[in-house]
């Protein structure tokens, strides 16, 4: 990489600064991330997110492709979310060629992206414990669970991870009665895993030093750094695209938005346990109503799709904080421009703040807390 | 008090430990290699070509259209269209690959490439123990490589494989019948210009015909659905 970001003497007041470059190797950072990292003794006096090791040329990819040949490639932006990820782009594919998407189809989203998140939930907070020197047991236990949903997912869509499920106007498989069946005895069996998970840190005191007031991010820096997502909420700001934007048919279910109040590493933490324990309900939900029909709308053309000339953004709620897709067309089979907006990389972008003055083991927990992931930070 | 949170913690940890020993489901792990589970239907990994009957050559049902190899996202698929033509199931002219590569080290098992094909001729495989030391030539497929039998196809995926042989039976049904609707019609245009006489007269007969039945042969205006199938 480049030389020092930064010249040592522009840190006013500073006994013997070093500098030290956490990553792009490092465990904690959860992938390819670097951190340069300026500490005075064990003290943060500056940091800077390095990140772009694991660009992809996504857009540019999706803009040479037709519409259809994109979705493969959401699925690698989050990839421990590919579902959500499909939703988002189809949902902006459909607002911009204006698609209507049948009943079950709803449902049947619904059901996979709140299964989503809360595989991605559990999968987050086990490492979160991991990164606090938890070695291995919320982790094994979080993966037992995530394991169930993945193996639902791969009798649905054909694969664990990289589903390429959903299509503009529905989804591409119907889900049979057999797979309902072993959702519906799955769900029922989820609040216990959650309270078992509670149980296991929550009130621990060691824990709870570690994390109460560490890597806090104040409420009004939040807003305007435009952080979405739990991570925001742990703040104090009630914004959920579930329920500002009500895309899809989430206005039919009843759930609450937890919210933090501190907005520190505890907060976060806490979050994701209670966003697990909303999205059973709206499982729940779901899984009663879904009614029958189709699951797609037969006079959608997935090949050679055309959309009129125009622009559209499609938004949805992905367990990561809002994630929105920006498409013009220019009537050409390919989109003239795609955009993401991936919200872990707008979340990392406020990680300087939260850090400044921490203790440089506290960076590992707080960046641990933005829950990211560096395929949708790169793209 | 201090230290019950820990205490909690470690509870949870004991019953899930001495519970282990009660209940298979908390015993989780797999011992892979000598131990497997059945890969669910629907799982997939690499795209396969299916050919009908004994011979791989012979049988293969790509027709060579290309679409799939214009679809694919990562651009894995290599099709070389023969010059000839040799007859499809339903004794159909068709073209064939004269060369059909995969590059699997490319192919990200997106599937889109077997939803697009109209004629049933690619499918996803389940097979996924491919490591080879070769990673050019060892992980570039010809069309040998990828050919595999329906029945093959039938023990992946038998839900779906019932299918596309119920769908393929009846279009063979149809192009059957299509035959001999042209053969019997060839035969009577045949028999009318050996026998003008016999004719009936060209234009009242056909057209009272017309205005009474609405459409002309029955056999044909079921034809043409059955040639378009959804490729979407």
């Amino acid at each position: 990489m480049t030389g020092p970001l930064l010249e040592l003497d522009s840190v006013a007041g500073a006994g013997e600064i070093m500098e030290v470059s956490m990553g792009p190797h490092h465990p904690s950072t959860h992938g390819v991330f670097r951190m340069d990292v300026r500490l005075e003794g064990e003290k943060v006096v500056r940091l800077k997110p390095v990140f772009g090791y694991l660009h992809r040329n996504h857009e540019k990819i999706a803009e040479h492709g037709a519409y259809l040949s994109a979705i493969p490639y959401t699925d690698r932006l989050d990839y421990l979310c590919s579902m959500t990820n499909n939703w988002g782009y189809c949902l902006a594919v459909e607002k911009l060629a204006g698609i209507a998407v049948p009943e079950r189809a709803e449902y049947i989203r619904v059901i996979v992206a709140e299964l989503t998140r809360f595989q991605n939930h559990a999968g987050l907070v086990g490492f979160l414990l991991q990164d606090m020197g938890a070695s291995g047991t919320p982790l094994m236990y979080a993966f037992r669970e995530r394991e169930k949903v993945l193996d639902l997912f791969e009798s649905l869509s054909g694969a664990r991870m990289m589903c390429n499920y959903m299509r503009f106007g529905g989804v591409r498989v119907d889900c049979t009665t057999a797979w309902l069946d072993e959702v519906r005895r799955l769900v029922p069996a989820l609040p216990r895993f959650v309270d078992e998970f509670e149980n296991l840190l929550r009130a621990n005191e060691i824990l709870m030093a570690r994390t109460q007031g560490t890597g806090k991010l104040p409420r009004d820096l939040a807003i305007n750094a435009g952080v979405t997502g739990p991570m925001l909420r742990a703040s104090g700001v009630n914004y959920d695209v579930r329920k500002v934007d009500k895309y899809g048919i989430y206005d039919r279910f009843d759930f609450r938005v937890p919210l933090g109040d501190h907005g520190d590493v505890y907060d976060r933490y806490m979050m994701r346990i209670l966003e697990m324990r909303e999205t059973v309900k709206i499982l729940e939900q779901a899984l009663r109503d879904i009614p029958g029909g189709p699951i797609i709308d037969p006079k959608v053309r997935l090949r050679g799709l055309r959309p009129k000339a125009g622009e559209a953004y499609g938004r949805i709620e992905s367990p990561k904080g809002e994630l929105g897709f920006y498409l013009i067309s220019d009537g050409s089979t390919n989109p003239y421009r795609y955009r993401v907006r991936p919200p872990s990389m707008i979340n990392l972008t406020i990680l300087e703040d939260m850090c400044l003055g921490e203790n440089i083991a506290d960076v590992v927990i707080t960046l641990g807390s933005v829950d990211i992931v560096l395929g949708e930070v790169d793209r | 008090m201090l230290g019950e949170g820990i205490i909690q913690g470690l509870l949870e940890t004991a019953r899930n430990f001495f519970g282990s020993y009660v209940d298979k489901k908390r015993l989780t792990t797999v011992q892979y290699p000598e131990e497997r589970w059945a890969l669910p239907e629907a799982s997939r990994n690499f795209p396969i070509l299916l050919y009908d009957g004994p011979d791989p050559d012979a049988g293969l049902r790509c027709v060579s259209c290309q679409i799939c190899e214009k679809e694919c996202p990562p651009r894995c698929i290599h099709i070389v269209k023969s010059k000839d033509k040799k007859p499809d199931f339903a004794g159909k002219q068709q073209f064939y690959p004269a060369v059909f590569d995969i590059d699997v080290s490319v192919c990200m098992s997106c599937q889109i490439c077997v939803e697009v094909c109209p004629f049933d001729a690619i499918r996803m495989d389940k097979v996924f123990e491919l490591s080879t030391t070769d990673r050019f030539g060892g992980l570039l497929w010809d069309k040998h490589e990828l050919a595999k039998s329906n029945e093959y196809y039938h023990t992946i995926h038998p839900t779906e494989a019932a299918e596309c042989d119920e769908r393929r039976a009846k279009e063979l049904a149809d192009a059957k019948a299509k035959a001999a609707a042209s053969a019997a019609a060839a035969a009577a245009k045949a028999a009318q210009a050996k026998d003008p006489a016999a004719a009936p007269p060209p234009h009242s007969t056909n057209g009272s015909l017309a205005s009474t039945n609405g459409a002309a042969a029955p056999g044909k205006s079921e034809l043409p659905k059955s040639e378009v199938k959804g490729t979407q």
